[in-house]
């Protein structure tokens, strides 16, 4: 037991250590990265303000994850009618194909969408290309939300919406929706920090669009800048973790409403 | 008048068959009941009714009117479902106006009308409450409200009563019941649970395997059932194989027996819950001629032929005789009933009533016998030999 709690609190430690220091360099008086530290300050983050080149990636990353979230949670909704509600030749493979990215390599996905792109179609990988590849690896995640929000749902109470005279539009509309909303919102903010996060993909298929990690990770050349890229990161910390937190508030919610009791999650 | 009518009725789910040529005609203003064992295909057929299941082939009409085509939310069906589909996100109090959004009468009106359904199932004033927090019996109510608003011409309740505590379904039968009479509105009630299919029904379909074994009232079906299978479903019973002999006539050895008290125990009981008993049996004319059974482990008697189904000739028959229609003899106690040698095997006391398991010679299975526990009476130990009473007339003959 003892040499499990050990092994727990350096694991903790491996893994968040590395994002505590980000928030104490942000806020540190000095351009050098090491301790020890010299004075508080906020003028990393007053100075990201003028970053022109970086307000814009941070633009084009919000627009892309937005559309990226939109469009994984839309096929999201329609994967997840088809597992729970339906029955048609080689369901399984068909829904496993869907979860596939889950477990591929980005660089697998980005080299080859790449190829595609540019060798096949002879086009230019762009913020739309990034997109693509965005709600290819943000669909199973909003698959997988939705797939519960459904499975949680009595389909007897589809069919009481019908039986008391309501049109399958009325059933979907009165009962259905309201029922899923909070599965619909918690996959739309997953897929968007997903999104938001993503490197690999926006670094590969960076022609002239530049998202926000790609815009860090070229900040990470200029030994000045180090301290500015330590303030953005701890933004970008807090925001994923905040858009986590309400993710799984209406995922709870969700449940609360079905009358269910929580089984799991991503928290 | 008969309100919905099926006929040839088959359903296929690809290979399986789950419904085999169904024919009902259910009555305006009937308690109908469908039971049989779980997976016999009684949810099935009340959703082929209200109009969630196509049929494969044959034809259902509701009030006259074919019912091809016609959808579940057009058809002047309502339905109460097993797990009460009670809308999550809604109060109780929309919960039970749900169907009524095309209604065009004005907003008061429809808020009286919910305040009236929720009165009639005794639920006044939970207008507001979430609906997520209410119990299993309040759900129930909630689910009844709901349909029954909308004043259909059928009802129909797919084991409304199974999630429930015994005492709180107990309390529920009576009042479905009494519910039932008050509106006027046909039920249909699906159930696997006997007992309380015969409490509350009119009529019963009894359904095995996506076919009716018999369909009847609940007296004909408790003392004449028409096969093993539904004679085994139905109440208890012991069964026994016996031999049909040839029409005899003889002079009445013995006046008739007057129907004893214990007679008919169990079905008085499941009677005398929320509705008028019938009339006591009349005694059977006396007989001169009949025809001769010999019993396994019972004996011989002689049956007044109309006791005799048509389809069942001479020779190897199974017989069935409920627990309740067969005596243990006392200490010093006579009869004027037949009676044969036994010795007590098990003895299970309920309190009202003991249940005895005895064996008879020749008969591998021991007979249950149940006693109603009279003062005065003993409980007899295990291995004690006793004589049992039984009547020819509480013979159901089954065929073979
Ligand atoms: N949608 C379906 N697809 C395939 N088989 C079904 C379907 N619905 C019911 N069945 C089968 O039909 C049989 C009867 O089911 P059901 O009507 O629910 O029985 P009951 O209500 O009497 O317990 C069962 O064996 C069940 O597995
Ligand atoms: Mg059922």
């Amino acid at each position: 037991m003892r040499s499990l709690r050990v092994y727990a609190v350096l694991y903790l430690l491996f893994l968040y250590a590395p994002i505590v220091l980000l928030p104490i360099f942000a806020f540190n008086d000095s351009a050098v990265i090491s301790f020890p530290l010299s004075g508080a300050t906020t003028q990393w983050f007053t100075g990201l303000a003028d970053e022109r080149e970086m307000t814009g990636a941070l633009r084009t990353s919000i627009l892309i994850a937005l559309i990226s979230a939109s469009f994984a949670t839309v096929l999201g909704i329609f994967a997840a009618m088809a597992g729970t509600r339906s029955d048609f030749p080689a369901k399984r493979p068909i829904l496993g194909l869907i979860m596939l990215p889950l477990v591929l390599p980005e660089v697998i996905v980005a080299t080859s969408l790449l190829i595609v792109i540019v060798q096949v179609f002879g086009l230019d990988p762009g913020a739309w290309s990034i997109i693509v590849a965005h709600v290819l690896i943000c669909t199973p995640f909003s698959v997988a939300i939705l797939n519960s929000a459904f499975q949680n749902l009595d389909p007897a109470l589809e069919e009481a919406a019908l039986d008391l005279g309501e049109s399958r539009r009325g059933a979907f509309r009165r009962v259905t929706l309201p029922l899923i909303v909070p599965g619909i919102v918690s996959s739309f903010l997953i897929a968007f920090t997903i999104s938001l996060d993503e490197f690999i993909i926006a670094f590969f298929m960076s022609g002239n669009t530049t998202t926000l990690p790609v815009y860090i990770y070229g900040l990470t050349r200029f030994p000045g800048k180090m301290p500015l890229v330590m303030a953005l990161g701890t933004l970008l910390v807090a925001a994923s973790i905040i858009l986590l937190i309400a993710a799984e508030a209406m995922r709870r919610r969700g449940l609360r409403r079905a009358g269910l009791k929580d089984t799991g999650g991503f928290l | 008048m008969t309100l919905i009518q099926l006929a040839g009725v088959h359903k296929h789910y690809g290979d399986f068959h789950a419904l085999k040529g169904i024919d009902l005609d259910i009555r305006q203003g009937e308690f109908f009941s469908l039971l049989g064992p779980s997976g016999c295909g009684k949810t099935t057929l009340l959703r082929v009714i209200a109009g969630f299941e196509g049929v494969s082939e044959g034809s259902v009409s509701i009030d006259g009117r074919d019912m091809r085509g016609v959808g579940a939310n057009h058809r002047p069906t309502n339905m109460v479902f097993q797990s009460y589909a009670i809308f999550p996100h809604l109060s109780v109090g929309e919960n039970v106006g749900f169907g009524l959004r095309r209604d065009p009468r004005p907003r008061e009106d429809k808020a009286k009308a919910v305040d009236e359904a929720l009165e009639m199932v005794g639920l006044s004033g939970y207008g507001k409450r979430a609906a997520h927090a209410l119990s299993g019996g309040q759900r129930q109510r909630v689910a009844l409200a709901r349909a029954l608003i909308l004043k259909p011409k059928v009802l129909l309740l797919d084991e409304p009563l199974s999630a429930l505590d015994k005492k709180i379904r107990e309390q529920m039968q009576v009042e479905l019941i009494k519910l039932q009479r008050e509106v006027g509105i046909t039920f249909i009630l699906v159930t696997h649970d006997q007992e309380e299919a015969l409490v509350m029904s009119d009529r019963i379909a009894v359904m095995f395997e996506g076919e009716i074994g018999q369909m009847d009232d609940p007296e004909t079906l408790y003392r004449r059932p028409n096969s093993r299978r539904v004679a085994g479903f139905i109440g208890m019973m012991n069964f026994l194989p016996a031999t049909i002999g040839q029409k005899v006539s003889q002079m009445k050895s013995r006046p008739a027996p007057p129907p004893g008290p214990d007679n008919r125990g169990l079905l008085q009981r499941l009677k005398d819950i929320g509705r008028v008993v019938p009339p006591a049996p009349k005694a059977l004319p006396e007989y001169e001629t009949g025809i001769e059974v010999k019993v396994a482990g019972l004996g011989r008697c002689i049956v007044p032929p109309e006791q005799i189904p048509d389809r069942v000739g001479q020779g190897e028959t199974i017989v069935g005789i409920r627990p309740e229609t067969l005596s243990i003899l006392f200490e010093g106690e006579t009869t004027q009933r037949n009676i044969a040698e036994a010795v007590v095997d098990e003895v299970v006391y309920y309190g009202d009533m003991t249940y005895y398991d005895v064996r008879v010679a020749g008969v591998e299975k021991p007979l249950t016998i149940s006693m109603k526990n009279l003062i005065g009476r003993p409980v007899l130990d295990v291995g004690v030999r006793t004589r049992v009473a039984w009547d020819e007339r509480s013979l159901v003959i089954l065929g073979s």
